[in-house]
C-alpha cells in the first residue's frame, strides 16, 4: 500500500514536471533556445492566480483563464523584446537574456507581493479526498494527473492535425525551408511562446494546489527539474517531455523514500546522467546527424 | 524656617544649573544588518522594522540617547554579510544589531571578533556565533537550548512517548534544535520513532510525513521556520494523519501567512518568548505601532529586534558611550556592562553571561480557534 | 614577428600589465589606509572570481563547451582547503598561515582537478545542451553532496563520515555536513591572491596560444573537421576541462580560507551562472575581458547598496539590454562604427565568437 502511495504521489509530481517540460521542449524545439524565465512564468501565473482567488474573489476557473491569459501575453512580450532581437545571435547569449530575464521576473513578483511566502487557497480544488482502502489520493492529485493526460492528447492532435500545429512542425524541422513555403516563422514561434507560457500559468495553478507555498523562488528549482526532465526526455519531442517529466517526478519520490530524504535531488539528478550516457540524445529525442 | 527657604532655593538653583548644562543628546550609530531581499527577506525585513519601531519610539522621546539607524543588507550569504559589515563601518556604525540568521552572524561576527566590534543579534540562535568570541550577544535562545526545553516539556507534560522529528538539513538553525532534542529526549525517556530530512528547496513532504504516520508518531517535532511547516501540516492533513505537532520559535507567523487555511495549525504547540496576540501592554502597544506603521502583524524576530534596540540602549548607557567613540573602544566597554544590566523587554527578562547567551523563561503557547494561547 | 603574433603578445602584455599596476595601486592603499573597508573586503574575493571566470572561459569561449556546473569544483576546493588547513594545524602544528594557506591552495586545486576527470570523462562523451544539462546535474550532486559530509580531526588523524555523523566523542569538527566547513582560521591574503591570479593568467594565455590552444580551439570551431585532422577531440576537451577545474578549485580554496565559515548554499547552480554571467560579458575567449568583468561585476552591487532594493532588479534588466545591444546584428553595426578602433586591439579574440556554436 505504501509503495502505491509513493507511486501516486510520484505521478502527481510528475504530472506538473511533465506539463513544465512541454512548454521548455515546444519553445526549444521551435527556436533552439532554453527559456530559463519559463520557471518564472509560472510562478507569476500562480501570483495571478492567487490574486483572483484571494483579493478580487473570482470564481476558480475565471482565475486560472485570468492567469492563463496573463502569462500568454506576458510569454509573447518576452519573446518579442528580449528574444526576437537575438535570434541571430548564439545559443549563449540567448541563454544569458533568458536568465536575466528569470531574475528579472523574480525580482518584479517581490517588489509586487513582497518576500512573504503565501498561502495558495487549496480550498477551491478540495472536495473530497478519494480512499481506497488505506490509500488517500488528494483531489489535487488527481486533477492534476488528469489535467497533464488532457493537456498531452490536446497538444498531440494540435500538432498534428491543425494547420498551426503542422506549421510550428514545419519551422522547428527547417526554418528555412518554412519561410520558403510561406509560413510566417515571427507568428509561429511567437505562437509556440503563447501556448508554453498558458501551459505554464496551468502547471503554476497545480503546483501551488499541491504544494501551496508561494514566493518569488517558487517558480525556480521546479524549473530546474522540469528542465532536466525535458532533456532526459528528449529535448524538442512533446511525448519525450511527457515521459521525461512523469519518470522523474517517480524516480524523486522513490528516491526520497527508499533511499535517502537528504539524497533525493542528487538521485534524480545522478539518473539523468546515466540515462543520457547510454542515450545521448535523451530518451526519446531524435539523434542530431551533423552534415559534414 | 530660613533654614526651608534657603534649602528650597539650592534646591531650585541646582536644578536650574543642571538644565542649563543638560547635555545634548548622545547620538549612536547602530548598524542593523540582515537580508533585505532574497528568500530571507521577510525576516531580515522583520528585524529591521522591529527595530525602527524602537527607534522611532527611542528618539520621539528625547532622553540622553538618540539612535541613527544604519541599515545594511546581507542577503542571507555569508559571502556578502562581510561586504555588509565592511559597508557599515564605512557609514560610521559604532555597533552591530545583527545579522539576524545564523551563519551569516557566525562569519561576521568572527570577523568582528578580529576587528573588535560589537555585535548583538536579536535572532540568529546557533551556538556557532557566540563560540570562540566575546564580542557577540544574544536576544533569543540559543538553538540547542530551545530543542532541550521542549523535549523537557513535552516530557513534563506527558504529552506522548512516540516522536517523529523532520528537519530541515540544510539549515543550521534546524539540525542545531534537532540534535539536542533528540539528546534530551532519550534522556526523558521518550521514543523517537522516525527522523526524517528535508532541504531548502524541498516542497513536497509526502514521503517524511508518510513515515512519521507509518511508525505511529503521537507527536511530530517540527524545529523548522512557519513555511516548510505549513506544508507539512497540510500534508498531513490529505493523509488525515491528526498528531501533535510542536514547534519552536521559527513556527511563528505561521497563523499570519497570507490565504493560509488556520484550521490546519489547529492544536499546534509551539516555544515562543513572543505571541503578537498577548494580553501585556507593552505587546500590545507595539503590535498596534508595527501594524499601523507596516500593514502587517510583527512575528517573533520583529519583537527581538525591538528588544535588541532597548538592549543596546541600556548597554550604552552603562558603559558610557558617547558618539564619538570608535567601534573598537565601544567594543569593551559595552562587553562588560552587557553582564550588568538585566532588561525587561516584550521576549521576556534577560541577562547575561559572558559566552554571550541570554538567560531568560520559555513559554509554550497552543493555537487555538486561529489564536495562540499561552500555557502555564 | 607577424601582426597577428605581436597583436596576442600586446594583448597579454597588458593583461599583464593591468593586473599588476592594480595590484601596486592597492597595495598602496592599503598601506596609507586610504582604502575603504568596503573595497579591502572585497579584494581577495575578488581575485577568486577572476581565477573562476577566467578558467571558465577557458572550458566555454576556448573549449566551447558549456559548463553550468563551475561552482561544484569551487565548492570542492573551498572544502580540501578548509579540512587541509585544519588538519595541518591540529596534526602538526603548523602555525605558519601562509604555508598552510599555499598547502590548502595547492590540496583544493589537486582534488578538484580529480574530479575534473571523473567528471569530464562521461561529461564530454555529450554535446550541447546535453553536456550543459550533464554538468549542471553534476553541480547539484556534488552540493547534495557535500552536505551530509562529516569530516573532524582527532589525534592527528582525519575521520570522515557519511549521512551519518558517527565520528568519535572527541573529534574537532571541520566539515559539519549543513553547517560547512566551520572554524576556519582565515588566512588568505590579497598577496596571495595576487599571485594565484597570475598564475592563472600565465597558464591559461600560455595554453591558449600553444600548440594545444590551437587544437582546443579547433575542437571548438569544427568539431568533425578537427577529427578528421587527427586531432583528438576528447584529449584536448578534456585537457581545458581539468586545468579549468584544478584553477577552480584553488580559486575556492582561496575563497574559502578568506571566512571564518563555508556553507554548501555559497555553490549553488546560480552561482554557476554569475560566473557564466562574468565569462559572457566580459567576451567568450577574451581573457583580460573576463578579469574586467569579473571585477566589475563584484564590486557593483557593492556600489548599490543603496538601492538595495532594486539593485537585482536593475542589475537583471543590465544585464538583459547589454545582451541584447551586444547582440543584435543591427545595433552592433552602428556601435562598431563608432567605436572599431579602439576595438582594433581586440578584435582576434572577439572573431572567435561567432566560430563557438557547440
Amino acid at each position: 500500500m505504501i509503495f502505491l502511495d509513493h507511486l501516486i504521489n510520484g505521478l502527481s509530481l510528475g504530472s506538473i514536471y511533465a506539463i513544465i517540460a512541454l512548454g521548455y521542449t515546444m519553445v526549444y524545439g521551435i527556436a533552439k533556445m532554453l527559456n530559463f524565465a519559463h520557471g518564472d512564468v509560472i510562478m507569476i501565473g500562480a501570483y495571478i492566480a492567487f490574486c483572483g482567488l484571494q483579493y478580487w474573489g473570482i470564481p476558480p476557473v475565471l482565475a486560472i483563464l485570468l492567469a492563463m491569459v496573463f502569462c500568454t501575453l506576458l510569454g509573447v512580450t518576452i519573446e518579442g523584446f528580449a528574444y526576437r532581437p537575438l535570434r541571430q545571435a548564439t545559443s549563449l547569449a540567448v541563454l544569458i537574456t533568458a536568465i536575466g530575464m528569470s531574475y528579472l521576473l523574480q525580482n518584479i513578483a517581490l517588489m509586487i507581493w513582497g518576500a512573504n511566502p503565501k498561502s495558495f487557497p487549496t480550498t477551491f480544488i478540495n472536495g473530497s479526498n478519494i480512499r481506497i482502502g488505506q490509500l488517500n489520493i488528494s483531489s489535487a492529485t488527481l486533477i492534476t494527473i488528469v489535467a497533464n493526460i488532457v493537456i498531452m492528447v490536446t497538444l498531440t492532435l494540435f500538432t498534428s492535425k491543425t494547420k498551426l500545429g503542422k506549421a510550428m512542425r514545419c519551422v522547428s524541422e527547417d526554418r528555412g525551408a518554412a519561410e520558403l513555403m510561406g509560413i510566417n516563422v515571427n507568428r509561429t514561434i511567437s505562437l509556440t511562446f503563447a501556448i508554453g507560457s498558458a501551459l505554464a500559468a496551468v502547471a503554476g495553478v497545480l503546483l501551488c494546489s499541491s504544494y501551496p507555498i508561494l514566493q518569488p523562488t517558487t517558480g525556480s528549482m521546479p524549473g530546474i527539474k522540469a528542465f532536466t526532465a525535458a532533456v532526459f526526455g528528449g529535448i524538442g519531442s512533446i511525448p519525450g517531455a511527457m515521459l521525461g517529466g512523469i519518470l522523474l517526478g517517480v524516480i524523486e519520490i522513490f528516491g526520497k523514500a527508499y533511499i535517502s530524504t537528504e539524497l533525493g535531488d542528487a538521485i534524480v539528478f545522478a539518473v539523468l546522467i546515466i540515462v543520457l550516457l547510454v542515450k545521448p540524445a535523451g530518451l526519446l529525442g531524435k539523434p542530431m546527424r551533423e552534415k559534414v | 524656617m530660613k533654614k526651608l527657604i534657603a534649602l528650597l532655593l539650592a534646591l531650585a538653583l541646582t536644578l536650574t544649573v543642571c538644565a542649563a548644562l543638560a547635555e545634548e543628546p548622545v547620538v549612536l550609530k547602530i548598524a542593523h544588518i540582515g537580508p533585505t531581499t532574497g528568500a530571507a527577506a521577510l525576516y531580515g525585513l522583520a528585524t529591521q522594522h522591529g527595530a525602527e519601531i524602537a527607534v522611532d519610539e527611542i528618539n520621539a522621546a528625547g532622553g540622553k540617547y538618540q539612535i541613527e539607524l544604519i541599515t545594511e543588507d546581507d542577503e542571507h550569504n555569508v559571502e556578502k554579510v562581510i561586504n555588509a559589515y565592511n559597508a557599515a563601518l564605512d557609514a560610521g556604525a559604532q555597533m552591530i544589531l545583527g545579522s539576524t540568521t545564523s551563519k551569516p552572524c557566525e562569519a561576521a561576527g568572527a570577523q568582528g571578533y578580529v576587528d573588535r566590534v560589537f555585535f548583538l543579534t536579536p535572532s540568529a540562535s546557533s551556538t556557532a556565533v557566540i563560540e570562540d568570541k566575546d564580542n557577540v550577544f544574544q536576544v533569543c535562545f540559543t538553538d540547542p537550548n530551545q530543542g532541550s526545553a521542549s523535549a523537557q516539556y513535552i516530557a513534563d507534560h506527558k504529552l506522548g512517548t512516540k516522536i517523529a522529528v523532520i528537519y530541515n538539513n540544510a539549515d543550521v538553525y534546524s539540525t542545531g534544535i534537532r540534535d539536542t532534542f533528540v539528546e534530551k529526549a532519550a534522556e526523558m525517556g521518550l521514543e523517537i520513532v522516525s527522523e526524517e530530512t528535508f532541504t531548502d528547496e524541498t516542497t513536497d513532504f509526502t514521503v517524511q510525513v508518510g513515515k512519521a504516520q507509518e511508525a505511529g508518531a503521537e507527536i511530530v517535532f517540527l524545529p523548522m521556520y512557519y513555511t516548510p511547516a505549513s506544508l507539512i501540516l497540510k500534508t498531513a492533513s490529505d493523509k488525515n494523519y491528526k498528531p501533535i505537532f510542536f514547534g519552536v520559535d521559527g513556527m511563528d507567523g505561521i497563523l499570519s501567512v497570507e490565504g493560509f487555511d488556520t484550521s490546519l495549525a489547529e492544536g499546534v504547540m509551539l516555544l515562543t518568548p513572543f505571541v503578537a496576540t498577548s494580553e501585556d501592554e507593552k505587546v500590545k502597544s507595539f503590535v498596534a505601532k508595527y501594524q499601523e506603521k507596516f500593514n502587517e502583524t510583527p512575528i517573533q524576530f520583529a519583537a527581538d529586534a525591538y528588544d535588541g534596540i532597548y538592549i543596546l540602549i541600556a548597554a550604552a548607557e552603562k558603559a558610557g558611550i558617547t558618539a564619538e567613540m570608535a567601534p573598537e573602544e565601544a567594543c569593551d566597554l559595552l562587553i562588560a556592562a552587557m553582564k550588568e544590566i538585566q532588561v525587561e523587554g516584550l521576549t521576556g527578562s534577560m541577562t547575561w553571561d559572558e559566552s554571550g547567551a541570554v538567560t531568560k523563561t520559555p513559554m509554550a503557547a497552543t493555537i487555538v480557534n486561529g489564536v495562540y494561547v499561552f500555557e502555564d | 614577428m607577424t601582426k597577428a603574433k605581436r597583436k596576442r603578445l600586446i594583448y597579454n602584455l597588458v593583461t599583464y600589465a593591468l593586473v599588476i599596476a592594480a595590484y601596486i595601486i592597492l597595495q598602496n592603499m592599503i598601506g596609507a589606509k586610504t582604502i575603504s573597508r568596503s573595497l579591502k573586503g572585497l579584494l581577495v574575493p575578488i581575485c577568486a572570481w577572476i581565477i573562476m571566470a577566467v578558467s571558465l572561459n577557458l572550458v566555454i569561449g576556448f573549449s566551447g563547451e558549456l559548463s553550468l556546473g563551475h561552482a561544484g569544483f569551487m565548492s570542492i576546493g573551498a572544502y580540501t582547503g578548509a579540512i587541509i588547513s585544519g588538519w595541518l594545524m591540529a596534526a602538526f602544528d603548523m602555525q605558519d598561515p601562509t604555508l598552510r594557506l599555499v598547502l590548502a591552495i595547492a590540496g583544493g586545486g589537486i582534488v578538484a582537478g580529480i574530479f575534473g576527470v571523473l567528471i569530464g570523462i562521461p561529461v564530454l562523451r555529450l554535446r550541447g545542451d546535453y553536456l550543459a544539462i550533464v554538468t549542471l546535474a553534476f553541480g547539484e550532486i556534488i552540493r547534495n553532496l557535500v552536505n551530509v559530509l562529516y569530516v573532524g580531526t582527532a589525534d592527528g588523524q582525519l575521520h570522515f563520515a557519511f549521512l551519518n555523523k558517527k565520528l568519535p566523542a572527541d573529534v574537532t569538527m571541520l566539515v559539519d555536513g549543513a553547517k560547512g566547513a566551520v572554524k576556519i582560521k582565515p588566512i588568505s591574503t590579497f598577496t596571495v591572491g595576487f599571485v594565484l591570479v597570475m598564475i592563472t593568467l600565465i597558464v591559461v594565455l600560455n595554453l591558449v596560444n600553444s600548440r594545444a590552444g590551437r587544437a582546443i580551439q579547433a575542437t571548438r570551431d569544427n568539431r568533425i573537421a578537427a577529427e578528421s585532422m587527427g586531432v583528438s577531440v576528447t584529449k584536448y576537451k578534456m585537457m581545458a576541462f581539468v586545468t579549468a577545474a584544478v584553477l577552480a578549485g584553488m580559486a575556492g580554496a582561496l575563497y574559502g580560507l578568506n571566512s571564518s565559515t563555508v556553507v554548501p548554499t555559497q555553490f549553488t547552480f546560480n552561482q554557476s551562472i554569475n560566473v557564466l554571467v562574468f565569462v559572457v560579458l566580459g567576451g567568450l575567449g577574451n581573457v583580460l575581458g573576463s578579469v574586467i568583468s569579473a571585477t566589475f561585476l563584484t564590486v557593483l552591487p557593492e556600489v548599490l547598496r543603496e538601492f538595495a532594493d532594486y539593485r537585482m532588479l536593475v542589475y537583471a534588466v543590465v544585464l538583459i539590454l547589454v545582451m541584447i545591444f551586444t547582440n543584435n546584428p543591427l545595433i552592433r553595426s552602428v556601435f562598431g562604427r563608432a567605436v572599431a578602433p579602439v576595438k582594433g586591439l581586440f578584435r582576434g579574440k572577439k572573431n572567435s565568437v561567432s566560430g563557438g556554436e557547440a
